[in-house]
């Protein structure tokens, strides 16, 4: 039962395959400070980044560690963090920061259980609010939740596209069972990723306005040490990067930073469907609760049950639209999860009442099985 | 061949059962190009505390990828084999360390001293999971020995290639003894009818 292809697949684990995404990506520097379950990252990291000329540096805690790498980003490195619950919570100053700045990099959170230290070695889905709102201030931000191990691949390859071109942190929100669950997969070639690199300036650098607006909303980046030289600072400033408290200054910033995402929803919101079509019962689900759902839908189907799986990836900016698109004719939603209810908060937010929101929460550090779902789909049913 | 074949290897932290799920899931998944996916559940604890590896083998692409109902188990210490024997189908094959296992929950139970032929034979109780490995293989034909062998000199370190080998030969050499002694069909086997000669 071999499969074909010429490449031979290799078992690789969600973390060891976030790694392969980074590297893929162009990744060059990794701040960290090892957290179970995201340790493998930085330990492969650390092994891999010297041999190719890029930069592992471990912190002191969580919160230099997202310093350096906003610096490294600065400076012109493709950048990026891995942390579990306990040190995202201590990176959410500094998140801020890479938001209002506008410094591309990219944050893994692979959940465990908490709050606090909680659970190390069990999954939880507890984190969506917080890489939504766990930084304060209004702002827009970009979350990816993979589901398998080569989903660790390409939406950490993602991630730091989205990074570059927005000009924004990406937060891939994994967790414990994708992080550690190991699956033979064929890696694509380099030639076979799309690779994006941020705008970098083209008139001199004496002429260079360092946040002025585009029609994309996404201002050219200069690079510290090519003689584009400009302020950056976590107060909200003007074009010239100095901070300003005039309305139609800060405005038209505040504006801005909202529409370079929301203006580009087609392309960073994605989601996969599955047996929606004609499903009166969907299950939205995302991360490792995806693939539960997608064998309870299957065992659904076989007894006759309408049941569908909308499968999000991106969870923030929130795909409203393919939420609302798929739920329009269906009876009930349910949203199975392991945490008391974030995702189907949002459901609920855009349900607009065409469907009944149904939620199954797991919160004991284990994660839900597809004979739970299963249940729970034929119950409604 | 089925379409979903589960195991687990369960004992206690620093039995070397994780790395063996790892060995297991790569003779099947990059030897033997089958679907696999390996999870592992353990204490925070870096040695004595309860520690499993399972290894779900398919011809399917894996949706969910832990154990549900196992079709193998196997167990290195008593606990383990008390606790995860309830998950075993009733058809389902338990193998134990007879050396930390002294009560099996079934006669059915396959009973082999992995810790005390590899202190014995070997002088190392570290190759037990190796030995344990290379039993199941033979009982269940789950892999070919041939590709169990491949995954694990791929695995351990250097310079411990030939204690593996003969570590590999033993585990066979025991499990053949179980086969000889039962009606092999009391052992519900998995893999394909491939002849494994290499240890013959």
């Amino acid at each position: 039962m071999a499969r074909k292809g010429k490449k031979k697949p290799r078992l690789l684990q969600g973390n060891e395959a976030i790694v392969e995404g980074a590297l893929a990506a162009g990744c060059s520097f990794f701040a960290g400070y090892p957290i179970t379950p995201a340790s493998e990252i930085s330990e492969i990291l650390a092994y891999r980044l010297p041999q190719m000329e890029g930069t592992f540096i471990q912190m002191e805690d969580e919160i230099a560690s997202l310093g350096a790498v906003i610096g490294a980003s600065l400076a012109g490195a493709k950048s990026m963090t891995a942390t579990s619950g306990p040190g995202f919570s201590l990176m959410q100053e500094n998140l801020g920061f890479a938001c209002v700045a506008e410094v591309p990099c990219v944050i893994v959170n692979v959940m465990r259980g908490g709050p606090s230290t909680g659970l190390p070695t069990n999954p939880s889905q507890g984190d969506v609010m917080q890489a939504r709102w766990g930084t304060h201030g209004d702002h827009p931000i970009i979350v990816l939740a993979p589901s398998s191990v080569r989903d660790s691949f390409d939406i950490t390859v993602k991630a730091f596209n989205f990074s570059e071109r927005y000009r924004t942190p990406v937060i891939v929100l994994s967790d414990e069972v994708v992080a550690h669950t190991r699956e033979t997969v064929v890696l694509p070639d380099p030639d076979e990723i799309e690779v994006l690199d941020r705008i970098r300036p083209s008139m001199p650098p004496e002429w260079y306005i360092p946040y002025k607006d585009t029609s994309s909303g996404v201002p050219a980046m200069g690079i510290f040490g090519d003689g584009y030289r400009y302020h950056v600072t976590g107060l909200i400033h003007d074009i010239r990067g100095f901070p300003t408290a005039r309305t139609d200054e800060v405005e038209p910033f505040m504006r801005r930073l909202f529409r370079k995402i929301n203006q580009s929803f087609h392309d960073i919101q994605i989601v996969n469907r599955f047996m929606t079509e004609d499903a009166e019962l969907i299950v939205i689900a995302y991360g490792s609760v995806a693939r539960s759902a997608r064998r309870a839908v299957l065992d659904a189907r076989e007894k006759g049950v309408k049941a569908g799986l909308l499968h999000l990836v991106t969870l923030y900016p929130f795909p409203r639209r393919d939420v609302v698109a798929t739920i329009r004719d269906a009876r009930v939603v349910l949203v199975p999860e392991m945490n008391m209810g974030q995702i189907s908060r949002e459901v609920k937010r855009v349900n607009e009442g065409m469907s009944r929101v149904a939620t199954l929460n797991r919160i004991d550090g284990c994660m839900i099985t597809p004979q739970e779902i299963y249940e729970r789909l034929i119950k409604e049913a | 061949m089925g379409k979903r074949y589960e195991i687990c290897l369960s004992g206690s932290g620093g039995q070397g059962l994780i790395l063996a799920g790892i060995i297991l899931a790569e003779a099947a998944g990059v030897y033997e190009g089958k679907h696999v996916a390996q999870t592992q559940s353990y204490g925070p604890e870096a040695r004595g505390g309860a520690s499993k590896a399972e290894v779900v083998i398919s011809d399917e692409e894996i949706d969910y990828p832990m154990a549900t109902r196992l079709d193998l188990l196997l167990a290195m210490n008593q606990k383990s084999s008390d606790s995860f024997y309830f998950d075993l189908k009733p058809e389902g094959t338990l193998v134990v360390d007879s050396t930390f296992v002294t009560q099996t929950p079934t006669t059915k139970a396959v009973c082999i001293p992995f810790t005390e032929i590899a202190r014995k034979e070997l002088g190392r109780e570290m190759v037990a999971n190796i030995i344990a490995l290379a039993a199941l293989a033979t009982l269940t034909k789950v892999v070919s020995l041939k590709s169990l062998e491949a995954a694990v000199l791929a695995r351990v370190p250097k310079g411990t290639e030939e204690l593996n080998r003969k570590a590999l030969q033993l585990g066979s050499k025991a499990a053949k003894a179980i086969l000889k002694e039962r009606k092999p069909e009391s052992i519900k086997g998995h893999g394909p009818d491939h002849e494994d000669t290499a240890y013959e």
